[in-house]
């Protein structure tokens, strides 16, 4: 039946972002807003005693500076997740518009309006503020110690949440006489998003509303936060969500929408931009939580993992944020990606006075699955047997069910994903060739896999709404809440609706882009790699009711019964014997202008989704090691993954190079890094924080394995997020293949390789002896 | 110091007079006073190339030029590219057709400095080709389809079949 999906059309929005005519936020602010610039803390942790504004008032364009002294004293929760009615499952509410405890380096202290960005920024530096200056902690597991700085009054010890994973009698397990231990740690390090545009709001009243356009991937939560942080009513809120410059989880976030509705609120509600600069989007947004994992194997020699335990501490920063529900993700996943009897699963989420983690591309997982694919690699090479084999072997088998989400593996897909990976890189051939070489320039292949997640079903609500209106000419509007935030989103939805309707054309379908909480039905946005799948529910829900009105009305024109007829390339049909009884076209002109019944065709409707569904894939890398150079060469790559089926061929490669080329970063060069002595951050820029160019990668080659998921209505899972989350291990686990030495810290980069290699004797450090 | 002074230059074929904030740079010039939208801004220190334009043929990022150095220069942004009746160039549609656009706002930076490639008339190898876009970061996209649109193209204009 498929006509549209399936097909690798045209993205709906490619015309207008090729011509520069797509409007983001900053495309759509009024010339004469008042331009905010925050103040930020110069400590990484302490008090404010007092401020003095005024030598910073007394710059000319300076129109008001309010200061965390000014501010309702209500604590705000941030986190993109639907809200829950139950108080304990609410997300934590620990910051305040500005903050007078400041938790890390470049915290939210005051904040300038004025007239222009040079007024601001004049005045943002004149602002003096005294601080009555406390200890501070970065490393997780030193925030966990007794006598850590106390980071919030609410948490003490730091430690924001800690939950278990049990599974059998660990203890007991590790008694058995025979087993080899396989005990080590694994870090990841700190990465942001890095989207091209910087966050950025813009609040204005209007209509006694407080109207804020946003740069956002959650429209319709960041209302409910909005009002949460100022107290006021939720309906008085109003976001638009125009096209957005990448989102990659930051924008999963309230940032700074509550910021700028209060500042509109203190200046006669003008309309009042806050446009977070590059260098403070590093330190004042969001980033992906540094985890820490130390994993105990035990296991026969047969390879039969016995008994597995698990500890992440998983590095919160300043406030809550997501919080805790990323490093669970990522522990109660790795039971499921190699499921043993005996399991003891620990995770802890600290708080430290580093930048507040939240959600980034793949929420957890890139983490959990860089720490266990690194791991099983590790097990393979104690037991002196080859790795993939071994994955083959314990990797999540077929006809396996998740207890808790009912999540289930229906078909052979991590075999058929491997095979097309070591098909493509002649991987076997290369895996032999490249064992025990000597000499300075190393060849090395490895491989990785993982699971990920669509949706978050149980976790929490998951909910699609949508809304489809007929136009005269037999073409449709359609909105739902969830978010175009580049990936393609609207396209899909348009192949769908066009699917669903019978239409000739998915540019028939005109997906209304731009999110607006007072018009758009209620959805929570884009995360989780939901949309295609949850908005699939929607639009085959409501396509279907608008189809059904449409026959009955056709009914009223052709009196052919309704079971006779059908929508087929945009034509109304008798489907005994294919005859077009009148167009799609002619039927809608009529329905909106008849004298006799003259009605509008819409539709909408709203539809839980009480599943979720595994989605997989591997990645496998081939690489180049300059020993002398403690330098990684990328030279061969390729991600394979079943998401089901696809709706749009093109755009998912293309999602998939996407999340390549940001696992290729997370695994040699992205790192964020802050002053040991000050807690400053120090490389806060795009220069000094290594993401991957043009020149950092070799062909993105991406491939798919369809095996259609059978609780979506087309087929299709999650593609979004997966693409990241297997490369690092695969290219750690080339780098050993290469050289015999582990890197077990994120970033690979040359400092990492050149504390490794040193260690192993691959290179003299001459001042390494003499210490 | 004079806080503003008058600056006259030819914008997207057509000769304009502004005045302007001396300190302004020619991106904040562009988009506050033309409403140029594709001029973007990334990071306004030259580090991402989001907002590069065309200047007397060559491709600058125009965050890190004064708006005052405008004055007498012939200036190009993405929206000179489009014909007069709306068609795309060559270079536009290759981004299009090569599903090389996501979230949209690293591409008429992209473009503009593929479009100073492609004018050159040169043939330029894959490692050139990367080395020529690296001035540009996009998080999307991983280069991949940004290549080959760029790629194709020129081998399209050079009357060339691209190798495989």
């Amino acid at each position: 039946m498929s006509h549209h999906v399936g097909k690798s059309v045209t993205r709906v929005d490619a015309f207008d972002k090729a011509t520069g005519r797509a409007k983001y936020t900053d495309d759509l602010c009024e010339k004469n807003a008042l331009v905010v610039r925050v103040v930020r803390s110069t400590i990484a942790h302490g008090f404010v005693k007092s401020i003095d504004i005024s030598e910073a008032e007394k710059v000319p364009g300076v129109v008001k500076i309010l200061t965390c002294f000014d501010v309702p004293d209500i604590k705000f929760p941030t986190a993109g997740h639907p809200w829950s009615t139950d108080p304990s499952h609410q997300d934590t509410a620990d910051r305040k518009l500005l903050n007078q405890h400041v938790r890390y380096y470049g915290d939210d202290v005051a904040a300038v309006v004025a007239e222009d960005e040079v007024a601001a920024a004049r005045a943002a530096r004149l602002v003096k503020v005294e601080y009555e200056v406390l200890p501070f902690v970065l490393d997780v597991q030193k925030a966990m110690e007794e006598g850590a700085p106390q980071i919030h009054e609410t948490c003490p010890g730091n430690v924001l949440k800690h939950t278990s994973n049990i599974r059998g009698n660990y203890e007991e397990a590790i008694k058995e006489p025979g087993l080899i231990c396989v005990d080590k740690w694994y870090d990841t390090a700190s990465v942001q998003h890095c989207h091209i545009e910087n966050h950025i709001a813009v609040a204005h009243e209007e209509a006694g509303k407080i109207v804020i356009v946003s740069s956002t991937q959650i429209p319709h939560i960041v209302r409910r936060t909005v009002g949460q942080a100022l107290g006021i009513d939720w309906g008085k809120i109003r976001i638009i969500k125009p096209y957005i410059g990448g989102g990659f989880g930051n924008k999963q976030d309230t940032l700074y929408e509550p910021l700028a509705a209060w500042l509109c609120m203190q200046v006669g509600g003008r309309t009042v931009k806050i446009d977070i600069p590059r260098e403070d989007t590093f330190i004042s947004n969001r980033i992906r939580h540094a985890e820490r994992f130390h994993i105990i194997s035990w296991v026969r020699p047969d390879g039969t993992v016995v008994a597995r335990k698990v500890d992440l501490y998983s590095n919160q920063g300043a406030y809550a944020s997501h919080g805790h529900s990323i490093a669970a993700k990522g522990l109660n996943a790795i039971p499921q990606l190699y499921p043993v009897p005996n399991y003891c699963g620990n995770a802890y989420t600290v708080y430290t006075n580093r930048s507040t983690a939240g959600a980034m591309r793949g929420y957890g997982m890139p983490q959990a699955s860089h720490a266990i694919e690194c791991h099983v690699e590790d097990i393979a090479r104690a037991l002196g047997v080859d790795s993939l084999e071994y994955r083959r072997k314990n990797v999540m088998p077929v006809g396996f069910v998740d207890g808790f989400s009912k999540n289930e593996l229906y078909s052979d897909t991590f075999n058929q994903c491997f095979d097309k990976a070591v098909a493509y890189m002649d991987y076997d051939r290369k895996r032999k060739e490249y064992e025990n070489q000597t000499g300075d320039i190393r060849k090395g292949i490895g491989l990785a896999t993982f699971w990920y997640n669509t949706a978050v079903w149980p976790i929490s609500l998951e909910h699609s709404s949508c809304r489809m209106v007929l136009n005269q000419d037999g073409s449709v509007q359609v909105q739902v809440g969830e978010t175009e935030i580049g990936q393609g989103a609207d396209t899909a939805y348009a192949q769908m609706t066009a699917e669903i309707l019978g239409l000739k054309d998915y540019r028939d379908v005109h997906m209304i882009s731009t999110q607006d909480t007072d018009i758009t039905p209620f959805g929570t946005g884009a995360y989780a790699s939901r949309q295609t799948y949850v908005v699939g529910f929607s639009i085959s829900q409501t396509g279907n009711i608008l189809k059904r009105k449409i026959l009955e009305y056709a009914v009223e024109l052709t009196r052919c019964p309704l079971v006779n007829m059908d929508i087929v390339d945009s034509n109304i049909v008798r489907t005994t014997d294919g005859r077009v009884l009148m167009s799609l076209k002619e039927l809608a002109t009529e329905a909106l202008y008849s004298l006799s019944h003259s009605v509008h065709l819409t539709a909408e409707s709203s539809y839980q989704i009480k599943n979720n569904a595994y989605s997989f894939g591997c990645c496998c890398a081939e690489v180049e090691v300059d020993i002398p150079m403690c330098r990684v060469q990328l030279k061969k790559i390729i991600n394979v993954h079943d998401c089901g089926k696809l709706i749009n061929p093109q755009l998912a490669e293309a999602q998939v190079h996407g999340g390549m080329s940001m696992g290729i970063g997370m695994a040699l060069s992205e790192t964020l890094l802050w002053d040991e002595k000050t807690g400053a951050p120090l490389n806060n820029n795009l220069l000094d924080y290594k993401l991957c160019s043009t020149m950092d990668h070799p062909h993105l080659e991406a491939q798919f394995v369809e095996n259609p998921e059978p609780t979506s209505p087309f087929g299709t899972k999650s593609l979004g997020e997966p693409p990241t989350c297997p490369v690092a291990p695969a290219i750690r686990n080339a780098i050993l293949n290469a050289t015999g030495v582990a890197i077990d810290t994120l970033p690979m980069n040359p400092h990492v390789l050149f504390k490794r290699f040193s260690e192993e004797g691959l290179i003299n450090d001459p001042w390494r002896k003499e210490n | 110091m004079a806080q503003y002074m008058l600056v006259k230059y030819n914008l997207n074929g057509k000769d304009v007079e502004q005045m302007v904030d001396v300190r302004a740079s020619l991106t904040d010039m562009l988009r506050n006073d033309f409403r140029m939208t594709s001029v973007k801004k990334g990071c306004e220190v030259g580090e991402c190339g989001a907002c590069t334009v065309i200047i007397n043929g060559e491709a600058y990022n125009s965050c890190i030029y004064l708006a005052v150095w405008a004055n007498g220069k012939t200036i190009r942004t993405l929206e000179s590219l489009m014909g007069p009746n709306g068609e795309l160039s060559d270079i536009q549609q290759a981004f299009i057709d090569e599903a090389a656009i996501q979230c949209g706002f690293c591409t008429p930076g992209f473009i503009m400095s593929a479009w100073e490639i492609l004018e050159s008339g040169k043939e330029y190898t894959d490692a050139e080709l990367r080395k020529l876009l690296s001035g540009h970061l996009c998080r999307c996209t991983g280069y991949e389809n940004i290549i080959r649109a760029v790629k194709k193209t020129m081998y399209k204009r050079l009357g060339k079949e691209m190798p495989e």
